[in-house]
Parts: structure tokens; C-alpha cells; sequence
């Protein structure tokens, strides 16, 4: 029969799948057609997509799809439609259009967008639950050994060896002890957790029951954010049909273990993210960071073991039993094993999810999985590893990326978000950008992180309005260094990495604002001056219609006059001319 | 006090745990959460109120004012900060009139910022209750915020009498 898989993860929803979906509902009524529901492929710059499977069973993979597109889509007969050409990804697993997947290792994304989400048969026709089977026919101790072998690392952003953190679970004497997985996903332009749980939960889940089986635990709980309502939605499904089967409750399998699952939604507060403050928030406080030691193997959710693993980290488990270690290892760098997934976004041609060997540089990610920055642009720098994170230029871009070599430039690995940013972005903006996000998320508990971000802000947003003054590069460098020093948690020991970096990069930048009042991004507003190049303008008034404060003065095809004086530098007239005359100065 | 609110009271057992789960019920039911709303909770749980209220005050995701009929909420995401959201925010007070954080006299749009969607690569987006929109400009902005006020004033008309 004829199939139609259609994604409808969020950014596909987003996009307009809601309508194609409908669409092949109402064509699927009259018979030979099946329609499935699937989450992302990570093509996300070419949402909504369509794969059609026809009588053959060829794959044919479609991005841009409309639903009368899709009619023509499922018009063809065997031959495919020469006008659709353009809208053709890619055929069975063949070479892509865009070469995206040609650099791609995919072992966490294996199933996102092929495989129904929804539904535990089709999760077990991809050979799902086969890693659990193998798993619990094995002694948990080498369970524990084959992660360790595999030179898994967490994914939350810590890098700490996977197998060595179920170790320290395993050895305390204790018949109740949790797993939890960490869907929180708090770094803004990062999505990879999302993805993976909206397009593959029972493979989440199946990591959980193994690091229950591997550490002796009874009870999981994910940890899972609100602003991911599909996510919720798939978690849910998965975990009461994965009931349903016996793959979780009393005698999994027939092996003795006892091991339930369930989700905790989050409540807003990107701290929340860090384990010991994870905790608290399911124990219904605020959650707020405490001192470690004890770490949580020893002491964690009400105060019993608990194992605290990423979402990616645990959706990597299942493929390292059921593949060996050995081949797991055989990926990557020497100390960074194994693929990674990463969320390009930001200023890029293809931005989505890609999943990479470790070890592949910036630039191949960047220039050649992602396209590079849109055309008329040069490639500037990445942020990686959001607001704990740092920016990283692009004349270091041929580094490889492992945990190892992206620390040594200040930033780190972090969860995978990689934002591009090119020559439109003003780095300086970039560093206020993310310390007004670490100010506002600061759970306040610690004086250094909460008051010193905001004097650090202070000084961040002078220097973008134009008002900086001598020697804020050293107070920032100075602040920087004591809040990293005086703060409990990731949170506040990483505030200043987008700022300590940017300066070590950029310095340049920073000087031009505070000293020649100048932005060379033409992006902080106070800083810029808008003019009409007069000899190009048609004088078709609309600029003048929009500006709010009436500031540009001219006649019908004459041409038209910016007030510096009276602008509000809103950018309005920018964004309303037909002909691109407004130029930023 | 609505039923589901009600009903989440009797089933959760009132474990400390219970804490954050009965604020989202109450929040889910009501739109906000309410004062009665921690009052009732306190006394099911024994939680005192002011530790309640410090909880509630923790969390972006709680409300303790009501909503409208669509929560807007512009997505502050490193990928919609470097493609323009700060322009689709001034566009989104401009259109609904009111600040971030509050809602129109009509009751049609509460405005709200959000971290991060996830959704980077469609950047910049909103995320109207549940739903991500982008990537928008300005003006597809302004058209959508149309079509949401005219879905919301037929929505929210009192159904006439049969
Ligand atoms: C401020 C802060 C926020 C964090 N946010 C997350 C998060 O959103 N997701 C995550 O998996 N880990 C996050 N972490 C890291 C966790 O504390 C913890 O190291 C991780 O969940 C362990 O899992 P892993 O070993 O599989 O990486 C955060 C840490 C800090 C300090």
C-alpha cells in the first residue's frame, strides 16, 4: 500500500503540517493510502515535510510541502513528476539535494521521522526494546561496563563518562533508587531533547529501563519542560502503551525488575536544569542549587541514589547495547566518542538537527552540513553552549569539535545548540543578549550571581546605547572572574563565558562602541543612523506613512528625507521599503 | 472552583511533590492561579501559604493574574534574538497595546516572553497557548494577530439562546 509519513514534530506544525496532515486524512478516506505521523528528519529549513512511499516501495523524501502539493505528490505514478524536482529532498537513502545527510552519523535520530512516534508496534518493528531484551539477559555490573567501554559522555553539557556515573549509583546499598532523565532543556537554541522526545520517546525510555536495570533502581522520572507540549503529549502515550506491554511495571520481561516511569513538568526556570535543583523542583520547592557533595548517586530525590542522565545520553543507550561498545568507540576523537546531535540555527542557510561524528570541525559543520550564513554574508563566529557557553570566531573554525578542544577556546560542548552568527551580528549584543538571560534566570541564592550579573548587564547595556565608559572592558573582565569564583552552580560559575569571550575575540568590537560610539554590525539601534540614498528613491511614501513619530519628510515621487534628529531609530522604514533604499549607517 | 481543579485535589494524596502539579491544575483550570486557589491547596497539603506563594513566585510558568483568550508569547531564543524578535515584540505591544506581562482590556491577548520554543530554525517565532508560529515578520505578524482576534471574538461571543 501507499504510504505518506508526514512530520509533524513542532517545527513541522509550526510550518503548516497541521494542514497537509488534513489533507492526506481526506485522501487517505478513499482507500489505498496510508498516512503516518512521524517527528522530524531535522530538515527543519525545508518544514513541512512529506515522505511518499510509493507501490514499489520507493522513498521519496519532500520538503515546502502545501496540501495541493502533496495531491500532486500522490498524483504520480511510478515515474516521478518532473515538477516537483524542485521540492525533492531525497530518494530511498540515496545523496540529498543539499547534501545534508552525507556528513551525518545517525544513531540517535536513527528513527526521528521515519519511524510513528505513536505507536509501540511500529517502535517495535525497528527493532525496538531489542537492547532491553539483550540488556536484561546480562549482568547489570556489565551493563555498566559496556557504557563505560563505550566512551559515552553525558550530553547535558558536563561531558562526565556515562558508565562511571551508573558505577557510582550501582554501589549504594539501597532497595529504592531513581533514574531520572533531564528533559529540561533550558539553553535557548538548543532543540535536540525536544526533537528526540517528540520524534523517538520509546527510545528515552528504553535507555531509562536499562540505567534501571544496570543501577538497580525502581522508580524513573523525566523531567520534562512545559514549553514542549508535544513532547509531553508523545512521553505520555509511550509510557502508558509501554505499561500496557510489560516493558515497564512489576517483572519487566519476566526478570525481576520492578521499574515505573513517570513525568514531571516543569514550571519555568532554566536553573532547574541543574541536577540538585531538578531535584528540589520535583520535590516541590523551589529549585534552587545546593552543595554538592552529596551528589545526587548518594543522596539525591527524596534523599535516595538517583541517577541523573540527558535526554541524548540515555537515547544513545539502547543502540550501544544492541551494537557493542566497540563500535560505539569507533567513533569520534580519542576522548569524545561517539556521534553528537546539533542544532544549527542562528544566521544559516539550512538551520535544523544534524547528528555528527564527534571530531568533525566547525567549519565542515557549519559550511558544509548547514550551508553556511545566507548569501551576501560572511561567517562571523558560532555560540555554543548557550548562556554557559561562548562564541567562538570563525578564523578558529577548522578546530574539531570534542569536549576537550572547544573548552581550551573558552566556550564549551554544551547541549548541542550551535547559533551561527555572521557579519549583521553585533558581538557586543551578542555577550548583553545572554547576561540579561543568566540576570533574569539567576535563582538568586548566591550574592556574586545575583548581583554581579546585573552590574555586569549594567555595563553591557551602556556600551550597546553608546554610553561606555573607559575601563568597562576591565570591570566586566573583573566581574566576570569574581562571579565565577563565588557561585554554587554552573549557572553563575559560566554567567560570564558569552562575555569573557567575546572579549577575548572580539575586543575590537567592544572598543568601537565605547570609544568611536560606532557598531560595526549596524545592529545596536542607538547606534545607528538611518538615511535614504536619494538617488534611488521612487518617493512611493511609504516609509513616510510608517514611521510612528513622522520623522521622514517628502512628496510623492520625489525623494524622501530621514530627521536624524527626530528618528527613533525604530527600523520601520527599513522593513516597509519596496526598494531597499534605507540604508543602515 | 472549577471540577478538574476540584477533582486533581482529592486524587493527589498531598505529598510535598504535589506541590507544583496542584499549582499547574489550578493554573490549567482557572487560567491563573488564584488566591483561593493556594488557600485550598494549603490547607490539603498543610504547606504553609507564604511558602505556597514563594514557590509560585519562583516559576516563570505561574500566573496570579488572569489570562486572556491567547497567551502570545514572544520566544527570546539566541536564534530569534540574532533573526529580529525584538522587532516582532515592539510589533506584537504595538498591535495588542498593552506591555509584556499584562492583558488587553478586551481579554483577547496576554503577552508573554518565553525562552526558547525550540523551534530555531523557523526563528523568530511566537507561540500563541500552544501553538508555534514562524517565522514571521512584522507584518505577517499583524495578520496573524488579525485572524487571532476575529477566531477569539467569535469564540468568546455568548452563545445565544437556542
Ligand atoms: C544552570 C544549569 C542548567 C542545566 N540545564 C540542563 C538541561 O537543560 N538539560 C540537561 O540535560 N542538563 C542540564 N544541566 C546539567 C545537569 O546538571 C546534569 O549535569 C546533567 O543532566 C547530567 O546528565 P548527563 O551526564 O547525561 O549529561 C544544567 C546544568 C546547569 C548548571
Amino acid at each position: 500500500m501507499r504510504r505518506v509519513i508526514i512530520g509533524t514534530a513542532t517545527c513541522g506544525v509550526a510550518a503548516g503540517a497541521q494542514r497537509v496532515l488534513a489533507r492526506a486524512l481526506t485522501l487517505a478516506e478513499g482507500g489505498g493510502l496510508e498516512v503516518v505521523e512521524a517527528g522530524c528528519v531535522g530538515v527543519c529549513y525545508d518544514e513541512p515535510l512529506v515522505e511518499y512511499i510509493n507501490d514499489l516501495g520507493e522513498r521519496r523524501l519532500y520538503g515546502k510541502v502545501t496540501p495541493p502539493l502533496l495531491d500532486r505528490i500522490l498524483a504520480q505514478g511510478d515515474e516521478p513528476d518532473p515538477a516537483l524536482a524542485r521540492h525533492l529532498i531525497r530518494v530511498n537513502d540515496g545523496p540529498d539535494r543539499d547534501g545534508v545527510f552525507a556528513h551525518q552519523a545517525r544513531i540517535v535520530l536513527r528513527r526521528c521521522g521515519i519511524v510513528d512516534p505513536g505507536s509501540i508496534d511500529a517502535y517495535l518493528e525497528a527493532d525496538g526494546f531489542k537492547a532491553l531484551e539483550k540488556a536484561l539477559g546480562m549482568d547489570p555490573q556489565a551493563v555498566i561496563q559496556t557504557v563505560l567501554d563505550s566512551g559515552l559522555r553525558g550530553r547535558g553539557g558536563g561531558g562526565f563518562p556515562t558508565g562511571r556515573k551508573w558505577g557510582f549509583t550501582a554501589a549504594q546499598p539501597s532497595p529504592h533508587k531513581y533514574v531520572i532523565c533531564n528533559a529540561d532543556e533550558g539553553d535557548p537554541g538548543a532543540f535536540m531533547d525536544r526533537s528526540v522526545l517528540e520524534g523517538d520517546p520509546f527510545a528515552v525510555l528504553e535507555g531509562m529501563i536499562i540505567c534501571g536495570w544496570a543501577v538497580g533502581a525502581d522508580k524513573g522520572v523525566i523531567y520534562c519542560r512545559a514549553e514542549y507540549p508535544k513532547a509531553l503529549v508523545r512521553l505520555d502515550a509511550a509510557i502508558k502503551q509501554a505499561r500496557a506491554r510489560g516493558y515497564l511495571g512489576e517483572d519487566i520481561l519476566g526478570s525481576g525488575l520492578s521499574f515505573d516511569v513517570y513525568v514531571k513538568e516543569g514550571a519555568g526556570a532554566f536553573v532547574c536544569g541543574e541536577e540538585t535543583a531538578l531535584i528540589a523542583s520535583i520535590e516541590g520547592k523551589r529549585g534552587m542549587p545546593r552543595f554538592r557533595p552529596p551528589f545526587p548517586a548518594v543522596s539525591g530525590l527524596h534523599g535516595k541514589p538517583t541517577n541523573i542522565n540527558n535526554v541524548e545520553t540515555l537515547a544513545n543507550i539502547p543502540w550501544i547495547i544492541q551494537n557493542g561498545a566497540a563500535a560505539y568507540a569507533a567513533m569520534g576523537t580519542e576522548k569524545s566518542k561517539g556521534t553528537k546531535v546539533f542544532a544549527l540555527a542562528g544566521r544559516i542557510k539550512r538551520g535544523g538537527l544534524v547528528e555528527v561524528p564527534m571530531g568533525m570541525s566547525i567549519r565542515q559543520l557549519v559550511e558544509e552540513v548547514g550551508g553556511g550564513v545566507p548569501e551576501g554574508h560572511t561567517f562571523k563566529a558560532v555560540q555554543m553552549g548557550g548562556p554557559s557557553g561562548g562564541c567562538i570566531p570563525a578564523t578558529m573554525a577548522d578546530l574539531p569539535i570534542d569536549y576537550e578542544h572547544i573548552t581550551q577556546t573558552g566556550a564549551i560542548m554544551g547541549s548541542g545548540g550551535v547559533v551561527v552568527m555572521d557579519d549583521s551580528t553585533c558581538m557586543v549584543d551578542v555577550a548583553r543578549y545572554f547576561l540579561s538571560f543568566t540576570q533574569a534566570e539567576s535563582c538568586g541564592k548566591c550574592t556574586f550571581c545575583r548581583l554581579g550579573t546585573k552590574r555586569m548587564l549594567e555595563i553591557l547595556e551602556r556600551i550597546t546605547e553608546g554610553k561606555g565608559k573607559h575601563g568597562d572592558v576591565e570591570r566586566l573582565l573583573a566581574l566576570g572572574q569574581q562571579i565565577q569564583s563565588a557561585s554554587l552552580c554552573g549557572l553563575g560559575q559560566t554567567a560570564a563565558n558569552p562575555v569573557l569571550t567575546t572579549i577575548k575575540y572580539f575586543r575590537e568590537e567592544y572598543d568601537a562602541h565605547i570609544h568611536d560610539h560606532r557598531c560595526p554590525a549596524k545592529s545596536c539601534a542607538s547606534l545607528v543612523i538611518y538615511r535614504i540614498a536619494e538617488e534611488n528613491c521612487t518617493g512611493c511614501t511609504l516609509c513616510a506613512k510608517a514611521c510612528p513619530v513622522d520623522a521622514i519628510e517628502g512628496e510623492r515621487k520625489i525623494a524622501h528625507v530621514i530627521d536624524e534628529q527626530a528618528c527613533i531609530r525604530c527600523g520601520k522604514c527599513v522593513t516597509v521599503c519596496p526598494t531597499g533604499v534605507v540604508m543602515k549607517l | 472552583m472549577s471540577d478538574r481543579f476540584a477533582e486533581a485535589l482529592w486524587t493527589r494524596k498531598g505529598e510535598r511533590g504535589d506541590l507544583i502539579p496542584l499549582l499547574q491544575a489550578a493554573q490549567e483550570a482557572q487560567g491563573y492561579v488564584s488566591e483561593q486557589a493556594m488557600e485550598a491547596i494549603a490547607e490539603i497539603t498543610g504547606i504553609p501559604l507564604a511558602e505556597i506563594y514563594g514557590v509560585v513566585t519562583f516559576y516563570k510558568g505561574f500566573r496570579l493574574t488572569p489570562r486572556g483568550h491567547y497567551v502570545a508569547r514572544v520566544c527570546t531564543g539566541t536564534a530569534c534574538h540574532v533573526n529580529g524578535a525584538s522587532e516582532l515584540e515592539s510589533t506584537l505591544i504595538n498591535e495588542v497595546g498593552v506591555e509584556r506581562g499584562q492583558t488587553d482590556a478586551e481579554g483577547i491577548f496576554t503577552l508573554e516572553a518565553v525562552n526558547c520554543v525550540g523551534c530555531c530554525s523557523l526563528a523568530p517565532v511566537i507561540m500563541v497557548n500552544d501553538e508555534t508560529h514562524g517565522p514571521l515578520t512584522p507584518r505577517s505578524l499583524t495578520q496573524l494577530l488579525k485572524r487571532l482576534r476575529r477566531e477569539a471574538k467569535l469564540a468568546m461571543a455568548p452563545k445565544e439562546a437556542p
